[in-house]
């Protein structure tokens, strides 16, 4: 774990998130890890409107605003430039310009090994339009365009990004802050495309008190419905917390029942998809030692 | 049954009585109250539609043209950039003669990214080949979408209803929903995919044939200026509420008119009382229909178009049409640009200090 | 014509609080409108809804510049923006507070002021929505008793609206607390 987080702030007090907003304490632990000599990409999403309006902004780095589905291509721009060598070009993007409109632009920047750091902040709904599904809700989880709670499973955008193979992936939490900082200071340093999914516990849309996103966060590690892991060079490595929550998972009604988008699910099915993911974790996590057993059988 | 509703939910309601069997549509400010409304009556078994909650507006509208193509009723509903990003596929539908509507929440341009009023994102979808109406009222709104199936269904080509962000969009008026019982016939697409009539559709086509299929476009657009009058006429005589290609207040003997789209025109005929008032032979025009543009009565009237748009190097786009459907000269007030807040107290003023031509932006000149 | 605007924060019910009155002047054979006057959504942020009622159509959807009435769901709002620019002299300022203090200030003296508590009660109905007070339909309560709307008809729109009965008790309850 890291404890030299420098005390230098990039992300001012009056930006105009929602109380209880876990992106934005996200971003505060990105930008201290990246630094100045940063710029961010922002597509269309809740990040576009914390900013702040005309003529301010909270956010102490370079901003590109751009049209929601164009964030990985015009950041491939940005960092394809040879004047712009040595910056950190880093794309902080919600769920809807990744994982749905976004995932052509993407898809072809790690294709094409564009030299950027994308962050996804997953708040699991198109919340900035005010609640509406994306492709990462979670099954059951109530938004306005599945105002009976969806009834399909989210897109698995990790495995997605794992099939391009791109330098690093991470998956991370604005509920574990320290971890996350880790993370993109280590993506910093890698040469190439890199991809940092992070999940942001959102009061406004998974409806529960505004106190209890950093809690919420928390529980959803620990009852294996996120995971905390790095994948590099063809290995997951599962992080510590995961380790824990693999091994003897919270009740995952502590994590559904205090919010109101979980109002009414089918627990059971829930509870089936989540050990579905957990397996399947375990499985990619092992894959390496397969591999090994599979070279040394031979 | 009457009750009170946001334009974007007569938009809802008129896409249920119209028994349009898909929408596909993305959500975006301000339009999401339409598709919010739809996936709920959808989800509680009110409305009989497929609903596809597409990734992105492009396949929105590949969706509705797909669905449209196999002869199904199809709507989806925009704004701004989710209209602009969908625009390869809005010249795909009108060239595929495909009678899909769509409404679209007028909405600025970024960047900036402004979530408010403004028209130029739909005007500038004027060339594609899509009907084009502007609405004022929640009544409107509602109406104006079971004419458009109606007229699209006739014509074949697809027609844009048009509601201005927030004013329109997010008031709540009094809304009639009145039943259009056998107003809109059950569709019959000729160019249907039919497995039993097996064509290709769209294919590769020479210079030699290309340019008819496009004279064609032009005459169907010619004609739906007839065929909308009569279905004007049918729907006042059904449903007593009566719609034209412009709609005149106080215009006929006045001797300077204002003309405009969307909210703006309607709070203008406020302005035109209180002119007249003053003793000013003022009048306004609200010009409903886009496309096909209407010609307008301006004969010896001292004319001054708010435009809620701008086409750099060229100025407002409704008095661009205007001059040159009417060859006059025109005072063309450029206001609302972005949401920018138009009352009726300001549009009194700029009448009263209209010079006869020029350009003139509301907040700067 | 009567023109009302309300001041409140994004998520405590200002934009629907404006729907009410313009559904309850509808019931009453009036003609009414409301719209908010939005950024983008923001739970927290101060948010503007305007209504208008008249017993004739109603052609304007600009803003509402000069209110005849004017309703703040959170006096802290009152720190920030000057609630009462454009109030007619003599029109009426409705605000829910838990104290009387703000509203003393001279300032205020050419209105007609009005307070009530609807925070404490919808807190004391248990009205509550992710942890905040559900202040819309106990407001519509106050303005019926001031004679904005007529009560059965705050009770109907509500109705019409809401299932749960307690949005009710709180508008009734608020119809009795409101004092000018």
């Amino acid at each position: 774990m890291v404890d030299d987080i420098p005390e230098k702030e990039y992300l001012y007090k009056g930006n105009t998130a929602c109380a209880g907003c876990s992106a934005m304490l996200a971003l505060r632990y990105i930008l201290k890890a990246a630094g100045p000599d940063t710029i961010i990409v922002n597509p269309a999403c809740c990040s576009t409107v914390c900013q702040g309006s005309y003529p301010k902004s909270a956010y102490g780095v370079p901003v590109l605003n751009i049209a929601f589905a164009a964030a990985a291509a015009a950041a491939d721009g940005i960092a394809s430039a040879k004047r712009n060598k040595g910056k950190n070009i880093i794309v902080f993007a919600g769920d809807g310009g990744t994982v749905d409109i976004g995932i052509q632009a993407l898809s072809g920047a790690i294709e094409r090994n564009a030299n950027i750091l994308y962050v996804c902040y997953d708040n699991e709904a198109y919340s900035n339009t005010g609640m509406q599904k994306s492709g990462s809700t979670p099954y059951g989880a109530i938004t306005t365009t599945t105002p009976t709670g969806r009834q399909d499973s989210k897109k698995d955008i990790d495995l997605i990004i794992m099939a391009h193979r791109p330098q690093y992936m991470a998956s991370a939490s604005a509920a574990y802050p320290k971890d996350l900082y880790a993370k993109v200071k280590k993506a910093l340093s890698i040469e190439g495309t890199k991809f940092i999914h992070v999940q942001c516990p959102c009061p406004s849309g998974w409806r529960y008190s505004t106190e209890k996103s950093v809690e919420l966060g928390k529980l959803a590690v620990k009852c294996g419905m996120w995971f905390l892991y790095e994948y590099e060079n063809g290995k997951l490595t599962l992080n510590a917390p995961t380790k824990v929550a693999l091994k003897k998972p919270a009740p995952l009604e502590d994590y559904v029942k205090p919010q109101g988008r979980f109002k009414g699910v089918n627990l059971e099915r829930l509870h089936k998809e989540v050990d579905e993911g957990m397996s399947r974790i375990k499985g990619l996590a092992d894959l390496e030692t397969l591999e090994k057993a599979k070279e040394a059988a031979q | 049954m009457k009750k009170m509703a946001t334009g974007n939910q007569a938009a809802a309601f008129a896409v249920r009585e119209a028994d349009v069997e898909l929408v596909a549509a993305y959500p975006i400010t301000p339009q999401t109250e339409v598709v919010e409304t739809i996936a709920n009556l959808v989800e509680t078994n009110k409305m009989k539609a497929s609903y596809i909650r597409v990734e992105s507006e492009h396949s929105a509208m590949a969706a509705c043209i797909g669905a449209s193509a196999s002869g199904a009723r199809a709507f989806t509903a925009t704004s701004s950039h989710g209209l602009l990003y969908m625009h390869e596929m809005i010249h795909w539908a009108a060239g595929a003669r495909l009678p899909i509507v769509m409404a679209n929440i007028n909405r600025a341009v970024g960047p900036a990214w402004n979530i408010w009023a403004e028209h130029t994102d739909s005007l500038s979808q004027r060339d594609t080949g899509w009907m084009q109406t502007y609405t004022a009222t929640v009544q409107e709104v509602y109406d104006t979408i079971l004419m458009s199936y109606k007229l699209a269904e006739k014509v074949y080509l697809p027609a844009m209803v048009c509601l201005d962000g927030f004013i329109l969009s997010h008031a709540i008026q009094p809304l009639d929903i009145t039943l259009p019982g056998d107003f809109i016939p059950p569709i019959d697409l000729p160019h249907a995919l039919d497995t039993k009539n097996p064509m290709s559709y769209g294919n590769l086509t020479g210079p030699n044939d290309y340019f008819k299929f496009r004279r064609a476009m032009q005459d169907a657009m010619r004609n739906a200026e007839k065929e909308s009058r009569a279905i004007e006429k049918e729907f006042a005589e059904r449903f007593g509420r009566k719609y034209g290609p412009v709609m005149e207040y106080r215009a006929s003997d006045a001797d300077t008119v204002i003309v405009g789209m969307g909210t703006l025109a309607r709070e203008a005929e406020v302005a035109v009382d209180t002119l007249r008032k003053e003793g000013m032979k003022v009048g306004s025009i609200r010009v409903r229909q886009f496309r096909p543009f209407p010609k307008l009565n301006l004969e010896g009237k001292k004319v001054i178009v708010i435009d809620r748009d701008c086409s750099f190097g060229a100025g407002g786009i409704l008095a661009q049409e205007i001059r040159f459907h009417n060859d006059v000269p025109v005072f063309n007030v450029i206001a609302g640009i972005g949401g920018q807040d138009i009352s009726h107290d300001v549009i009194a003023k700029l009448v009263r200090k209209a010079k006869p031509e020029g350009e003139f932006w509301l907040g700067v000149d | 014509m009567i023109e009302i605007r309300i001041h409140s924060r994004g998520g405590q019910g200002g934009v629907t609080a404006s729907k009410l009155l313009a559904q309850a002047a509808f019931l009453e054979g009036k003609y009414g409108t409301a719209f908010p006057l939005y950024g983008a959504e923001r739970r927290g942020a101060p948010v503007t809804s305007f209504t208008r009622i008249s017993e004739k159509e109603i052609k304007i959807s600009s803003q509402v510049y000069n209110p005849d009435i004017v309703v703040v769901l959170d006096d802290s709002i009152m720190d920030l923006v000057d609630v009462t620019v454009g109030l007619k002299d003599g029109g009426l300022l409705l605000v829910n507070t838990q104290h009387d203090e703000k509203l003393k200030d001279p300032k205020y003296k050419k209105f007609k002021v009005a307070r009530v508590n609807v925070t404490d009660i919808a807190l004391a109905e248990g009205l509550v929505l992710s942890g905040n007070p559900i202040l819309n339909t106990p407001i519509l309560g106050a303005l019926a008793k001031l004679g904005v709307v007529k009560l059965d008809s705050a009770v109907k729109a509500i109705e019409d609206m809401f299932s749960d009965e307690r949005n009710v008790k709180a508008a009734k309850a608020a119809y009795k607390k409101v004092v000018v």
